[in-house]
């Protein structure tokens, strides 16, 4: 992700995953909503970055969609705070972070100041 | 893409009322150009309420919350009223989830109803002169 651009077509990527891991609406709109706050965090605070995605299979046959929100900007310097409702430094709600951990089944932040910020994020289709 | 770009969004006038849409494919740039366009036509024109059709737009982030609200205060200052109409129920469940509630922002289930709240009401009956030209 370098332009605004990119992050219409992260959407686009993120809503045909879900379409082909077989969410149902909700849970589509779910994800690609997440996918939408994580890769403007990533734009916005770490210059821009990288989204990966993966179809994690469960071994019950469970398949689910894994997205890895890379940067490389000045990371997050206190994450409990990041993670609060209403904190923004940037043009958002201040909701994206923990928005996006209400929105999805997985969640873990790896940040610190000078090391880049990657969150990685998983939802499971109901069966 | 450098410099204005349009928003690509018709806004209609109906008497005092601009009734105008969103499409999904909206980027952070043109979310802006498209509430300074409004804003300008609220004022240019007037306009005593202003209709938002959101029934295209597949997702709403805390950005594109964040636009609606602004715009919401922005119009409400210069004396129009802005109804947001038709959001997509997985849409209302995901904001409820985010935890943003659009403070401020009046809604409708459908443009219908909208326009209904804003006071614009559809003729009873078609007019004389429209009766006679339908063929049935």
């Amino acid at each position: 992700m370098r332009t605004e651009e990119d992050l219409l077509t992260v959407r686009h990527a993120v809503r045909a995953a879900t379409v082909e891991v077989g969410f149902g609406l909700v849970d589509q709109t779910r994800v690609v909503t997440a996918a939408s706050e994580l890769a403007r965090n990533a734009y916005v605070h770490g210059g821009g970055g990288t989204v990966t995605l993966d179809y994690p299979r469960e071994p019950s046959g469970r398949r689910g969609l894994r997205l890895t929100v890379k940067d490389e900007g000045p990371g997050i310097a206190d994450l409990d705070a990041a993670l609060t409702d209403g904190f923004t430094t940037g043009s958002g709600l201040g909701h994206g972070l923990g928005g996006a951990r209400r929105l999805m089944d997985e969640f873990t932040v790896r940040t610190g100041p000078g090391e880049g910020t990657v969150v990685v994020v998983t939802r499971w289709a109901v069966r | 893409m450098n410099g204005h770009r349009s928003p690509g969004v018709p806004i209609l006038r109906l008497g005092d009322v601009l009734v105008t849409g969103l499409l999904n494919e909206l980027d952070d740039r043109t979310a802006i150009a498209f509430t300074e366009e409004l804003t300008e036509r609220i004022s240019a024109e007037g306009a005593r309420g202003v209709l938002i059709d959101i029934s295209r737009l597949e997702v709403i982030d805390s950005f594109v919350a964040r636009t609606l609200m602004e715009l919401t205060t922005v119009a409400r200052l210069l004396g129009a009223r802005v109804i947001v109409a038709g959001m997509r129920p997985p849409v209302a469940i995901t904001l409820v989830e985010l935890g943003i509630e659009l403070v401020g922002v009046e809604t409708a289930l459908n443009p219908e109803q909208g326009l209904a709240a804003l006071g614009w009401r559809q003729a009873q009956q078609p007019l004389e002169g429209a009766r006679r030209g339908t063929a049935r």
